[in-house]
């Protein structure tokens, strides 16, 4: 039996396209960013010249742009050792059995199905065969649904793409954004046409020639008018990185009576870096919902955004953080109004665990002419225990005289006298415990699609185990 | 009675809030039998309350001295939950309230914990939708957050569903009466009678003896200063109502004169 050949990283670039040795090193040791890195990704993606331009503007960028000089310590985040692209080909090569155990045993409790695990862990993608699969796929088609990896968009549909990507969340937006807009790779294209409602969420592991959650992925979801569109991404498991450094961008174009929401949650390996810019552009009388939860790393700064552009749009964001021992979730939201009659509405959840530190970060801004603009932010913490930190950074800039804003922020500790109550009946602590801080996500998990409600508490329950000593 | 080993037996127990130095409880001595209901009154302050949450296990309070046995067990050793199981049960005087989560869901878990059998949960729907009905709340309760905008009422009126659910050997009711009316502290009382049985104590902790009038006591107990000073029937009660807990205070004070 012949053994599979297990290809090492850019061999097979080297194989295919061994003209261009220049940057033979750079995929031999496969850390670092340099010009040549982008452009190798770009080569490698036979993509069209105006990305591949677009990629290396925005490395200039990210080359100029500092640190950002607030928020969580990034000091121990190391570009150089970065590998910031690894050919989907050699990914496949990588085996079940190279996954880490705890990553399985987490599989095995979640009761996650074989072939979801697999994908999750990044073994192998094809899942083109499932037969529901299929029939979305088809379904989809009918409607003129586009629902593919954003690389075979830029291939696919590219003017489409150009018309769009990077119009939300421009390189020059932060150093992140510069950094993915020049390394990216995968994440979902959606285009919905005028008047099309999609009726079951969209859900990254169906998509067409899925690709790995990879750490730079770009999505790009776009509603036509009156559109209806709820995309699930990734996943309740925890995600295995490959890179200490996940730096995605979400970017969703809302037109007029359009609506979109956007569920994910994400649980990173505890030594990740998730830093992710997420935001919507609402047209009038459009609704954008973010539904964002945050399980995992050891940093994540993450705060969806709705710019509400016209009269009568509207944008939520519900954002869940469990901070466990070690970790920072630095997450909130960002509601921008900049017409009038528009209304938005934060909500934030965070719990702390041990040394964990879970800290809201907000912002919201009327413009001159968003009068009657209408928004209100909740902040909701829970500690779990003495060490357990948890702050609030609400800024909140109007210019606009008749609006209304209200902002509401709540610090509650797990009780003794709640805890005992539980226990009185029955509950060992743990469970009791469990169950407070289930009570308290409950109006995220009430949100979910069901699977995913079930599957967080899970992994709740998960995270809590051994916080009672 | 069945093996001579009391359902509950309390010795001279001494108890103190961690950081004081002037014990809540000095000396308490009661015993109950299976069967029994024990009424334990006292004026405000006296450490009927503090008796009752010791004896489910509160971590806020020190035992200086004495011992608690459950069905000869040591109850001291257990921790709330386990007491739970065992059969214990306290009706909270302020029960609390946990937002989110589900009173089905709640007490589903708390069932199968006591019973110590896993329940689908329609099966529990089904169990719980009868409790409910007993202490005449509607079915809508069982997907209401627990206690989480209750009124006073309904929230006593929940412990004894609860109660009712879990089927202890040994009830502990802490001022459950205080703050009800009297439709409600009727059905309450239906409750708890209906729940009378030889293989079952009640402890009925109250400041007033007007829930007496519903629940009748086998014995009566009078706590003044972390002490029971009186035993008696139905009676003692009546004369507590009468008289007052000065009456109580002045014999008392006659006794320690004498002594």
């Amino acid at each position: 039996m012949a053994k599979p050949e297990v290809l090492g990283i850019g061999e097979d670039y080297l194989h295919k396209y061994g003209f261009y040795d220049a940057i033979q090193p750079v995929f031999q040791t496969g850390h670092g960013l340099s010009r040549r890195v982008v452009e190798a990704i770009s080569y490698e993606k036979n993509e069209p010249k105006w990305m591949r331009e677009f990629r290396l503007r925005a490395y200039e960028i990210f080359l100029s742009k500092p640190m950002p000089s607030w928020g969580p310590d990034l000091s121990g985040l190391n570009f150089d050792e970065i590998v910031y692209y690894i050919k989907p080909t050699d990914r496949k090569g990588r085996s079940w059995d190279e996954v880490p155990e705890e990553i399985k045993r987490t599989f095995d409790r979640l009761g996650i199905p074989e072939w979801e695990r697999k994908f999750l862990a990044g073994v192998g993608a094809q899942y083109d065969s499932e037969v529901i699969y299929h029939r979305l796929r088809e379904d989809l088609e009918k409607q003129g649904v586009i629902f593919v990896d954003t690389d075979t968009a830029v291939q696919k549909y590219p003017d489409l793409v150009r018309e769009y990507f990077g119009t939300v969340i421009p390189p020059h937006d932060n150093k992140f954004a510069a950094l993915n807009s020049a390394v990216w790779s995968g994440g979902s294209f959606v285009y919905v046409p005028a008047g099309v409602h999609v009726e079951i969420p969209l859900q990254a592991y169906f998509r067409i020639n899925a690709k790995n959650a990879g750490q730079f992925e770009r999505t790009l979801i776009i509603a036509e008018e009156g559109a209806f569109v709820h995309y699930v991404e990734g996943c309740t498991a925890p995600v295995y990185a490959e890179e200490a450094l996940h730096s995605a961008v979400v970017e969703i174009i809302v037109k007029r009576g359009a609506r979109v929401r956007y569920t994910t949650i994400q649980n990173w390996s505890k030594d990740v870096y998730n830093l992710v810019t997420k935001r919507s552009v609402v047209y009038g009388d459009a609704v954008m919902e973010w539904v964002d939860g945050n399980i995992g790393s050891r940093v994540t700064m993450k705060y969806p955004s709705v710019y509400l552009l016209e009269p009568g749009a509207r944008g939520e964001v519900l954002s869940v953080a469990f901070a466990g021992d070690g970790q920072h979730q630095d997450t909130g939201g960002k509601a921008i109004h900049a017409a009038p009659y528009t209304s938005s509405r934060i909500t934030s959840k965070s719990i702390s665990k041990g040394t964990g530190r879970a800290s809201y970060r907000g912002l919201v801004q009327v413009l001159e002419g968003a009068h009657h603009s209408k928004c209100n932010v909740e902040c909701d913490a829970l500690l779990l225990d003495e060490n357990a930190r948890t702050d609030t950074y609400p800024y909140i800039e109007v210019n606009e005289q008749q609006v209304t804003i209200g902002h509401e922020a709540r610090v509650s500790k797990v009780s003794e006298e709640q805890l005992f109550y539980l226990q009185s009946r029955g509950l060992k602590k743990d469970e009791a415990l469990t169950l407070i801080v289930s009570g308290f996500i409950e109006p995220l998990a009430k949100q979910l699609p069901m699977e995913y409600a079930v599957e967080l508490n899970r992994l709740i329950e998960l995270e809590m185990e051994g916080s009672v000593g | 009675m069945s093996n001579g080993i009391p359902l509950l037996e309390i010795r001279d127990l001494w108890v103190k809030l961690p950081d004081e130095e002037e014990p809540i409880l000095r000396g308490v001595n009661l015993t109950l039998d299976a069967g029994e209901v024990h009424a334990l009154m006292g004026p405000n302050g006296s450490g009927k309350s503090t008796l009752a949450k010791v004896l489910a296990g509160h971590e806020g309070y020190e035992v200086i001295r004495g011992e608690v046995r459950f069905r000869g067990e040591d109850l001291l050793e257990m921790e709330p939950d386990e007491r739970a199981r065992a059969g214990l049960f306290l009706a909270f005087q302020y029960p609390m309230e946990v937002p989110g989560v589900t009173i089905a869901n709640f007490l589903r878990l708390a069932y199968q914990r006591r019973f110590n059998r896993e329940v689908k949960y329609t099966e529990f729907y089904r169990i719980l939708l009868e409790h409910l009905k007993k202490l005449e709340m509607d079915a809508s309760f069982a997907s209401r957050a627990v206690n989480e905008g209750f009124s006073g009422g309904e929230k006593k009126r929940f412990e004894i569903v609860q109660m009712s659910l879990l089927e202890p050997g040994l009830a502990i009711l802490d001022e459950t009466d205080s703050g009800l009316d009297i439709d409600a502290l009727k059905v309450v009382a239906n409750g708890v009678n209906s729940m009378r049985s030889p293989d079952r104590a009640f402890l009925v902790i109250t400041h007033y003896q007007r829930i007496l009038n519903y629940i009748t006591p086998d014995y009566v107990h009078v706590m003044v200063d972390g002490r029971i000073v009186r035993s008696g029937g139905p009676e003692l009660a009546l004369q507590l109502e009468a008289q007052g807990y000065d009456w109580v205070r002045s014999e008392l004070a006659g006794v320690v004169q004498e002594g």
